[in-house]
């Protein structure tokens, strides 16, 4: 599958489209610990694409090079057809990549909308004098803004918090609020870090039926991270599989799931 | 209406006004330590520098003309012009807005992370410096600012209430100008804050900086832009205290002022700074009217507001708006 230049047809008919990111050789090293091992892989427009792995096999790692956290030792990133300088998290953001975290890093103080439009920053162009002045163009790039926020809101069904703040909810809905906001930018990559991570059963019921429906409604191209492999068999077109920083399978989920190193890594083996 | 009530009230009238200055020292407190976390000692030296080179501006002075003077042997002092006030207070501005821009790209882009009381300590050799600055570029003589604010007793007021109460008020037309002005700033302020896209970032910063990166925002512009408008709040404190009593070394005392309105209002409250600093403002005023000058021999205004800001620490260490110190264990 991976030779097809343009993209090919899922099971269930969505046409996926050619790479839009594609990382080459990647190698992160923190002191003497590789934690990502000459990895390559591709990403390709308006799939699922998981990462998964046991604890510590490096997922998020490879995440927080992607969105410009860490900057990789060894290997290119590549992006949109050309190769990407090392860069700043905020430019990367910048560039259409967005991103949720798996400890949920949300603007505590403020009210969800107001999270939720933070996400808008980087779509909002105006200078700081028109800014400060406020009428005439600001205002109306505000109030654009505010409707495609307020569109994601209702389609995350959480306009009922609108004006709730981030710090009075429950672990679930700051999830999604989370969620709201990487959306918000309406990304062309959506890097998800254990989406599901902490949730019971119908938290993550809920939070599968979003990744899958804004990938349906907005053709959002998704990365996520999960060690829930149930989940993530379910939800991604192809799957990436980590373990202690190498790359041990790639594939769709039926592929991976009959991978004998996936199975070893997975159910543990006697390593000779 | 009682002749001491009337005082009272002129006392309490003079203390609001006397409140928004403060309040208007700590916000720029406010701002610096919500978005970065640094408690800038220096807020009041940057009043001082604020003031000295609007002075300096306006009265045409060289810079730096001692210095230049004592190595290439010329004799250098003044231009020869008077800036005008407005070009004069915005000269000023581009200067803050440099400052903020060297402060932050020499000193607080290497010292990202550590600890506090590092950052803390920075800042106290910053307000060294800029003072050693301002003296280098102005000159340590005392100055005086005219912006074309108006001064003396408002005689409306004192007509009004004498025909009234049958005791004129003296309230002066610098502190009405000025407490009008301060309260402007603060709600302009607030509005930039909640209501713009940088304000928005700003707020962002101050609140988580990986999920504010997250979103597109570039920390450092956002921490100049915060000092920028310290700068701004301190040239617009400057500009007053320096109109009222000159400017001099003692106008960067008037930060010292502004703690204890922190500890009333909470260091991460903008409300909590006008709030704090008009409670301070009247209380010490009233309390020097009332139980200071007749029963403990006067001057407790010195010392007012700290035993103040000592109680609270004492029952409520977050302020009256801080945020809540929650330990989960």
């Amino acid at each position: 599958m991976n030779d097809l230049a343009d993209g090919y047809v899922t099971a269930d008919g969505r046409q996926i489209g050619p790479v839009v990111m594609e990382m080459k050789n990647i190698t992160l090293r923190f002191g003497g610990v590789e934690a990502i091992k000459d990895i390559s892989f591709d990403i390709r427009q308006g799939e699922i694409r998981a990462i998964i792995g046991p604890n510590g096999a490096g997922k998020s790692s490879m995440l927080n090079v992607i969105s410009g956290f860490y900057v990789p030792q060894d290997g290119e990133v590549w992006y949109q057809g050309s190769r990407r300088a090392p860069m700043k998290p905020y430019e990367v953001a910048q560039q259409g990549i967005a991103r949720t975290f798996q400890n949920i890093a949300l603007f505590e103080g403020m009210s969800v909308l107001d999270n939720v439009m933070t996400g808008r920053l980087t779509n909002m162009k105006i200078g700081m004098f028109w800014q400060s002045i406020w009428k005439g163009k600001a205002e109306r790039e505000e109030t654009e803004n505010r409707e495609v926020a307020e569109k994601i809101i209702d389609f995350l069904e959480i306009q009922a918090i609108r004006k709730t703040p981030v710090s009075r909810l429950s672990y679930g809905l700051k999830k999604r609020v989370e969620l709201a906001r990487a959306l918000a930018a309406e990304p062309s990559i959506l890097l998800l870090d254990e989406p599901m991570a902490g949730m019971n059963v119908e938290e993550k019921e809920d939070m599968s039926r979003f990744i899958l429906d804004v990938n349906d409604e907005f053709g959002t191209t998704i990365a996520l991270i999960e060690h829930d492999m149930g989940v993530v068999m379910d939800l991604s077109d192809r799957v990436v599989v980590m373990d202690y920083g190498k790359k041990i399978g790639d594939g769709t989920p039926h592929e991976v799931r009959n991978n004998q190193d996936v199975i070893d890594a997975y159910l543990g083996v006697a390593h000779d | 209406m009682p002749e001491q009530l009337a005082f009272a009230l002129e006392v309490t009238a003079n203390g609001l006004m006397a409140g928004v200055l403060y309040a208007l020292v700590a916000l720029g407190f406010v701002l610096i330590y919500k978005a970065s976390g640094i408690f800038n000692y220096a807020q009041g030296v940057m009043a001082l520098f604020a003031a000295l080179t609007l002075a300096g501006i306006i009265d045409g002075q060289v810079p730096f003309s001692h210095l230049i003077n004592a190595v290439f042997g010329t004799d250098v002092h003044y231009f020869g012009w008077n800036a005008p006030a407005f070009l004069a207070i915005l000269l000023t501005m581009v200067v803050m807005i440099g400052l903020a821009y060297a402060v932050q790209r020499l000193v607080f882009r290497h010292l990202v992370g550590q600890e506090p009381i590092i950052l803390f300590m920075a800042t106290i050799g910053l307000a060294y410096f800029l003072e050693g600055v301002g003296d280098l570029m102005w000159g340590s003589d005392i100055k005086s600012i005219d912006v074309g604010l108006p001064q003396g007793i408002n005689t409306w007021i004192d007509d009004t209430t004498f025909n009234s109460l049958g005791y004129g008020f003296f309230i002066d037309n610098l502190d009405i100008v000025a407490s009008i002005i301060a309260a402007l700033l603060v709600i302009i302020l607030v509005m930039f804050a909640q209501y713009t896209k940088q304000g928005r970032a700003m707020r962002a910063v101050a609140d988580d900086h990986q999920a504010a990166l997250s979103v597109g925002v570039s920390l450092n512009f956002i921490w100049i832009l915060v000092w920028s408008l310290a700068g701004f709040v301190a040239l617009v404190a400057g500009i007053m205290w320096g109109t009222k009593s000159g400017v001099q070394f003692s106008l960067s005392l008037i930060a010292l002022k502004a703690l204890p309105v922190l500890m009333l209002g909470g260091f991460t409250s903008i409300p909590g700074a006008i709030v704090g600093g008009l409670i301070i403002g009247v209380g010490e005023k009233l309390f020097e009217f009332l139980i200071g000058a007749p029963f403990l021999g006067g001057a407790t205004e010195n010392w007012f507001a700290y035993m103040l800001a000592l109680i609270f620490l004492v029952f409520r260490p977050q302020g009256l708006f801080g945020e809540k110190i929650i330990e989960r264990v």
